[in-house]
């Protein structure tokens, strides 16, 4: 083959059988080494030029790290579990709504059927889905390296800037945990893009907790709207949670909107990420308020 | 064994099935899977539009899944059933969606359609009568840059809608 032809930078690659063998490699590649997952952000980077590893550790040969259990505490996702596969999985459709509605807007087939919940997470992209709901739902990352073991990383403390993450350089990312609510919420997660699998101009992830017809508790994310996703509290919004849910959604979008100095770019410039921001956010409550169970009566829509 | 020992890195073989066929080949490790059905297989009717995972145009089937072949590493491949769109004629009869989108005319310049047909093919094998809305979700990842669009959604229409023509299985 005439390797002038060929669109990637030259690396070496490695597809080691457990994950010691490569954690090693990755601690040995200094910094120069990179994870292979699914390939559908690191490939793109690398055929740009935006990256160029001088090895690839592919992890396609390690054991465990795909797949999805459900406990009393709460739901564990391997990191290589692909999207699609956790899209249809029986425990996310039966027990995380949050996630499978964010996983429905995530990427065309052919993109979900080898990209991976961990690979997402890990590429941190500030217009992705998944580290929003992360923040909303407050995920565990578990990462393990060889220097220091196995450590877990909130996500409130893993999304640092674009593509940056908390994650040290000889660090894997193993699967992410989603803790049991401790009260019953209704969510959403809503996101206008171009195209059904496009990347979202604004995205946004919501949970709501209801007292009888008031809102008990809110919690936000936005994607697409700076250099990360933004999480936002009830308090941090100085919203008065005695008012009408109806007028709440409205403050709180106009709040959220306020608070945001988001880009502009190609797809949408900065007022209008504003305004899809705020109206998003109304939405979202709004959809989230009425799916959450009310406690002692009967379950929301 | 894929992994080769010191540096720089000697080629690196790999076996994998390709439209039911055991293959073999020597790779680098930044050659693709497309590169590698293209360039050592011959397999040209894969096309590569953009190489950075835009366009749709090298869409295989791998593991029977939809996947975009300029964004797998062949090496990644290993081990993998490839089914290309040269697999899906058999015996030199087109399949059912092949005809429906040849007699609908959902091509003009053609580039992109082995993208679409492998897409399309990927949405009938898990859904045989998908609504137009699922069609349009299912092709929005592939790109063609001549019909708008229109015809080729009323070819995989028809695969949908029309009769079975003798001889070819619905893909």
């Amino acid at each position: 083959m005439l390797s002038w032809l060929l669109k990637l930078p030259p690396f070496d690659y490695r597809a080691p059988e457990s994950l010691e063998e490569g954690l090693g490699l990755l601690a040995a590649g200094d910094g120069d080494a990179r994870v292979l997952a699914g390939g559908q952000s690191l490939i793109p980077m690398m055929a740009l030029r935006l990256a160029r590893p001088s090895l690839l550790i592919d992890l396609r040969r390690v054991g465990g790290l795909a797949g999805i259990r459900v406990d009393a505490a709460g739901m564990q996702i391997g990191a290589l579990t692909t999207q699609l596969v956790a899209e249809r999985h029986p425990a996310v459709r039966a027990s995380s709504p949050l996630l499978l509605e964010a996983l429905e807007f995530i990427g065309h087939p052919a993109i979900c059927s080898r990209g991976t919940v961990g690979g997402s997470l890990c590429h941190a992209d500030p217009a992705a889905e998944l580290p929003a709901v992360a923040l909303v739902l407050e995920a565990e990352l578990t990462a393990r390296s060889l220097r220091r073991g196995e450590r877990t990383i909130a996500a409130q403390d893993f999304f640092l800037g674009p593509f940056t993450t908390a994650l040290e350089f000889d660090e894997v990312v193993t699967g992410v945990g989603l803790p049991a609510p401790p009260q019953p919420r209704g969510s959403c997660f809503l996101e206008v893009s171009r195209r059904p699998g496009d990347f979202a101009m604004v995205g946004v992830a919501a949970s709501v907790v209801r007292n009888g017809d008031r809102v008990l508790d809110l919690r936000l994310a936005l994607s697409g709207v700076g250099d990360r996703p933004r999480l936002f509290a009830l308090d941090e919004l100085e919203l008065d949670a005695q008012a009408a849910p109806e007028s709440l959604f409205k403050v709180a979008g106009r709040s959220v909107g306020s608070r945001l100095r988001p880009h502009e770019d190609l797809h949408a410039s900065a007022a209008y990420r504003k305004h899809l921001a705020t109206v998003l956010t109304e939405r979202a409550l709004r959809k989230a308020y009425a799916r959450a169970p009310i406690p002692g009566g009967a379950a929301g829509a | 064994m894929l992994e080769s020992d010191g540096r720089p890195q000697g080629p690196l073989t790999i076996r994998l099935q390709v439209n039911g066929e055991e293959r073999k080949g020597e790779v680098e490790g930044r050659t693709t899977l497309a590169d590698f059905l293209r360039d050592q297989l011959g397999l040209t009717g894969t096309h590569l539009g953009c190489e950075h995972g835009v366009c749709g145009a090298c869409t295989v089937l791998l593991d029977s899944r939809p996947a975009r072949s300029c964004l797998v590493l062949a090496a990644s491949a290993e081990g993998s059933l490839v089914e290309t769109v040269e697999g899906l004629a058999r015996k030199g009869e087109l399949s059912r969606l092949q005809r429906a989108m040849w007699d609908s005319h959902s091509f003009q310049c053609g580039f992109c359609t082995p993208g679409f047909l492998i897409q399309a093919a990927a949405l009938l094998a898990e859904n045989p009568s998908p609504t137009e809305v699922e069609v349009r979700c299912a092709l929005s990842g592939n790109l063609c840059r001549c019909t708008g669009y229109e015809s080729i959604v009323r070819g995989v229409m028809a695969a949908v809608e029309g009769p079975e023509p003798a001889g070819a299985g619905p893909r």
